[in-house]
């Protein structure tokens, strides 16, 4: 069966077409070139002037595992604001700042959006976010697996293990939890926590292993260099939401010796001590050093004003900021001598200075990153706001005279420590599709979305070109999955279920003896109870399982 | 498994009975697919894996009918009900996932047997939210355990064994030095809190009704206030201000309860207070909340039913949306006033639990084994999670979960299949 899209302004940089008009064509769920000889068409939408775009991949969102359920048990006053009842097609759930599973598939999909990554999956706790994913409709999905304050590995680095068999550490560990990437949350500072440390700077050694953060990024930064993972390590960095963070931030991209780190949320680590209040932006220095350092990608956290709630791995910084949460309540928890979790909910105000601060901070980063390719789109959602709000967010990056507008009703004092106002930059369709498509397709490793070339998944996304962008990017004409319309003008159509995407590197399995000797020690579970398999995702007819390649993977140092 | 119809041996298998999922359990299974556990085994695990896999008919009314005959009329009297119940749950992750879909469709209220005493919980961390840990840090870091009106042994036999005295830990401490404490409660089997050379924990007994005033009490002291009174409950108030300093000098103190065992008015205040209490001793040192339960799939029931619907147990689809209420959709609240005109009842672990008394027409989806003192309009013998067939189930610390296997030949129905079948049934 082939299926014709006809005459759409088509936006797909990975192939480097920008706005040319182009037909598409989709063959068994896969974009292909044309059809065979004598292939006769079996639909065609016309897309005269429509924009068409591949499906928007969201590359740092908390949809799965188990904080963001701990967020929905902690906050039901907020649900009730937003029900969502049962349709024929969809089923009944709720919204708004952290939503039911169900729910979090339909209005990605109804957003253009056709994926999703996890970013702090615990080893642990794995199986319960491929779960949660797996109950998430619609949107292809994945996750990142936190390393770097679990007790293993800083017992390697203590005992000055070489890097080869810490390689094979961390590449047991992605196969046992099905992940696309290695993310480090506040490098040994969750560990440090434990032992009743409250800060970890980026050269402060953990008080119990006498390792630094410093040298958890090197090590894990290099690990997934040398394994071939595509995705870079992705790092949270210390000091999350300190003023005078910016310089931490600055040294972790310094210190990771060329190999290629990814800054996740980098809005909240960009803070200057400047100012009566001593809470300045550092948004110049950080993009500054973003344009130069060609080894360094970054999403921004880009934070909008209302209820939302941050949902987080790094408890140390989660402990120190509840106090400024909204409503005051909150839960943080020490996981099995391998991670930690902080939910705390957070009212962003437009009047508080702090606050205003942090969203001109993030926009500034936005605008002053020249390459598209290494920045990203995100409100780290839940954390910044929910992602429901990317529409509103690219209008404030497509359409300067809006933006000064919401900038002039901010706190008048964070206006005046924004340079903001000052910045002409305004996004193009072209860049957008950058950010939220190819850029994001190639940072995570997927080799076939993210474009619309021949071969590709055929996940793509239609809006009617619109001057404003909000209403545009909000409600697509069409959205297509795998090749099937799923959404029409902006609802659900169909529900399909979506691909979790995965990478396996090749290891030495002669490490599991090391590993299984530590759990049969320490551990109250069995090592091989860790491991999550196809089943224990795709299980119910939910899916598949898609393994990646690891390509550009480097031998064993000597 | 290569074949499951033969003698054989296992290791390594986790054993649904309580909320430590204990995953080290070796068992052997006999010619008839009898199971007995051969190592690692406590009362619980004895007999969860010894019941019998009883040959056992689908029944209307008490009689024997097919399966096809009880699906169908389960099917039709939920279809004419206006207000159903789906109770119990007793169940699986994916049994859970199935109960969610016909709970959607058929606008149903969903709450689990254990709920009375979890809600507690629920409650606290909907109002004021908690500090907590896992069974691996306990296990690794604990120098102070204060357990709180419970013995835990009767919720978790076998807790001490895996997680205070254990001979190895991760960070060097000796933990035969480990301190244990009991507060409140009136003869506790406090045997399992000696230390393996013989050290006796300290106990501060009172009724349990009055751990209300005790905890208020200890994190008054834990906050640094003076009080004039010189007892409380009968514990002498410089034994609790004795408490307060080894809580504070700790390093990593450990406060358990078991909520059903806290079986007093608004027992959610006292769990709060001592999770405050635990917030408080982390201004300057640390410290965690360990709530102890588990049982019967009720973690698994309430993580399901959270991230498909958005909120904990005790929600109702009656509206075509979820809505949550804490008190008003309660089974005993429900039942006693007439507000459910249906009552599902799934327990597939244990044959005890068996459906509340009601004269509402009740289906029951339970364990081959289970008997009833009244028969229910209909029963359905399903499988068991972890003998009958593989699932996934959440421990107590509502972090790990564990997968769980099939352990012999079973020809009866899961959960799902039933659910799908009386699905497919209502909507014909």
């Amino acid at each position: 069966m082939l299926t014709k899209l006809i005459g759409g302004k088509v936006y797909d940089p990975a192939n480097k077409i920008d706005g040319q008009v182009r037909d598409i064509y989709i063959r068994d769920g896969r974009v292909v070139d044309r059809p065979r000889d004598g292939e006769p068409v079996s639909q065609e939408y016309n897309l005269n002037g429509k924009v068409v775009m591949a499906g928007a991949i969201d590359m740092h969102t908390h949809i799965g595992g188990g904080k963001v359920n701990i967020a929905r048990m902690l906050l039901p006053e907020d649900h009730r604001g937003d029900p969502v009842a049962h349709t024929e097609l969809c089923r009944a759930g709720c919204g708004h700042v952290i939503p039911s599973t169900l729910t979090t598939g339909y209005r990605y999909a109804e957003m253009g959006y056709t994926a999703g990554f996890e970013p702090a999956v615990l080893p642990i706790n794995a199986r319960q976010a491929h779960l949660e994913m797996g109950d998430t409709p619609i949107i292809d999905k994945g996750g990142y697996v936190m390393l770097g304050s679990d007790d293993f590995l800083l017992r390697m680095l203590a005992a000055k293990k070489d890097q080869n068999a810490i390689n094979d550490y961390v590449a047991w560990t992605m196969h046992a939890s099905q992940a696309m990437g290695i993310k480090v949350v506040n490098a040994g500072g969750i560990s440090a926590f434990k032992f009743n440390q409250r800060m970890l700077d980026l050269d402060e050694k953990n008080s119990h292993y006498q390792i630094t953060p410093r040298e958890v990024l090197n090590t894990l930064s290099r690990a997934v260099y040398e394994l071939g993972v595509p995705h870079p390590l992705h790092v949270h960095g210390n000091n999350l939401g300190v003023p005078g963070n910016v310089e931490t931030t600055l040294n972790t991209m310094a210190g990771v010796e060329g190999y290629p780190i990814h800054l996740t949320h980098i809005q909240f680590h960009s803070y200057g001590t400047e100012g009566d209040r001593k809470f300045s932006s550092g948004a110049a220095r950080i993009a500054e050093a973003i344009n130069q350092r060609k080894n360094v990608s970054a999403d921004v956290g880009q934070i909008l004003f209302g209820q939302t709630v941050t949902a987080s791995g790094d408890n140390m910084a989660q402990f120190r900021n509840h106090a400024a949460g909204s409503p005051h309540k909150w839960v943080c928890m020490d996981i099995e001598c391998d991670a930690g979790c902080g939910v705390v909910p957070f009212k962003y105000k437009d009047q508080n200075f702090v606050n205003a601060l942090q969203w001109a901070i993030g926009l500034e980063i936005f605008l002053l990153v020249d390459d598209p390719w290494r920045i990203f789109l995100t409100t780290d959602h839940p954390n910044g706001a929910p992602f429901t709000s990317y529409p509103h967010l690219i209008k404030l990056l497509m359409d300067k005279t809006f933006r000064n507008e919401m900038l002039s009703r901010i706190s008048p004092d964070a206006q005046a420590m924004s340079t903001l106002a000052s910045i002409d930059r305004e996004y193009s369709l072209y860049e957008i599709a950058i950010m939220t498509r190819a850029g994001a397709a190639k940072l995570v490793g997927l080799h076939d979305r993210g474009h619309l070339g021949a071969g590709a998944g055929a996940d793509i996304t239609v809006y009617t070109d619109q001057p404003d962008r909000e209403a545009m990017f909000a409600k697509p004409d069409y959205v297509f999955k795998d090749g099937e319309l799923v959404v029409k003008d902006g609802s659900v159509v169909k529900v399909t279920w979506g691909t979790t995407h995965t990478v396996k590197p090749e290891f030495d399995r002669g490490i599991e003896r090391e590993i299984k000797k530590y759990f049969d020690a320490y551990h109250t579970v069995n090592m091989e109870h860790v491991k999550v398999t196809d089943q224990h995702i795709a299980d119910d007819g939910r899916g598949r399982v898609q393994v990646h390649e690891c390509k550009g993977r480097r031998e064993k140092a000597v | 498994m290569s074949n499951i119809t033969s003698t054989s041996t296992f290791q390594s298998i986790t054993c649904p009975a309580c909320g430590l999922l204990c995953d080290d359990i070796h068992l052997a299974r006999n010619h008839s697919g009898k199971l007995s556990v051969t190592q690692n085994g406590c009362q619980r695990s004895i007999s969860f894996f010894s019941r019998a896999a009883l040959p056992s008919s689908a029944k209307i009314k008490g009689n024997p009918v097919s399966l096809d005959e009880a699906v169908a009329h389960a099917a039709k009297l939920l279809s004419a009900s206006k207000q159903p119940l789906f109770a119990g749950l007793g169940t699986d992750v994916n049994g859970m996932r199935s109960i969610m879909r016909l709970a959607d469709n058929s606008g149903a209220v969903l709450d689990h047997m254990n709920t009375n005493g979890l809600m507690r919980n629920i409650q606290t961390v909907q109002n004021s939210g908690w500090q907590v840990t896992t069974l691996t840090e306990v296990r690794n870091r604990v120098d102070l355990l204060l357990i709180i009106g419970t013995d835990v042994v009767s919720v978790l036999p076998r807790f001490f064994e895996r997680v205070v005295w254990n001979k190895e830990s991760m960070f060097g401490q000796d933990t035969s030095q480990r301190e244990v404490v009991y507060l409140g409660g009136r003869d506790l089997d406090i045997s399992a809190g000696t230390s393996p050379d013989g050290r006796k924990p300290q106990a501060l007994p009172c009724d349990v009704a009055r751990l209300p005033e005790v905890v208020s009490v200890l994190r008054a002291l834990v906050s640094g206030k003076k009080l004039h009174a010189t007892e409380v409950a009968g514990i002498a108030i410089s034994d609790l201000q004795n408490l307060s300093e080894r809580l504070s000098k700790a390093q990593y103190s450990v406060l358990a309860w078991a909520p059903p065992a806290l079986n007093f008015p608004h027992a959610e205040l006292t769990v709060q207070n001592i999770a405050d209490l635990v917030k408080t001793l982390n201004k300057t040192t640390r410290s965690s909340g360990l709530p102890l339960g588990g049982s019967d799939g009720d973690m698994s029931a309430n993580q399901v039913c959270t991230w498909i619907s958005g909120y904990p147990l005790r929600t109702s689809y009656a509206r075509t949306y979820p809505e949550h209420d804490p008190y008003h959709f309660s089974t005993d609240y429900l039942l006693a006033n007439d507000e459910a005109d249906f009552l599902l009842w799934v327990s597939s672990f244990n044959p005890e639990r068996t459906p509340p008394a009601t004269n509402i027409p009740t289906v029951v989806l339970g364990h081959s084994t289970m008997s009833f003192e009244r028969e229910p309009e209909v029963f359905i013998p399903i499988a068991t999670p972890g003998i009958d067939h593989s699932g996934i189930l959440f421990r107590m610390d509502n972090v790990v979960s564990l997968p769980v296997e099939q352990l012999r030949a079973s020809e009866l129905p899961t959960l799902s299949v039933v659910i799908s079948a009386i699905e497919k049934a209502v909507t014909c």
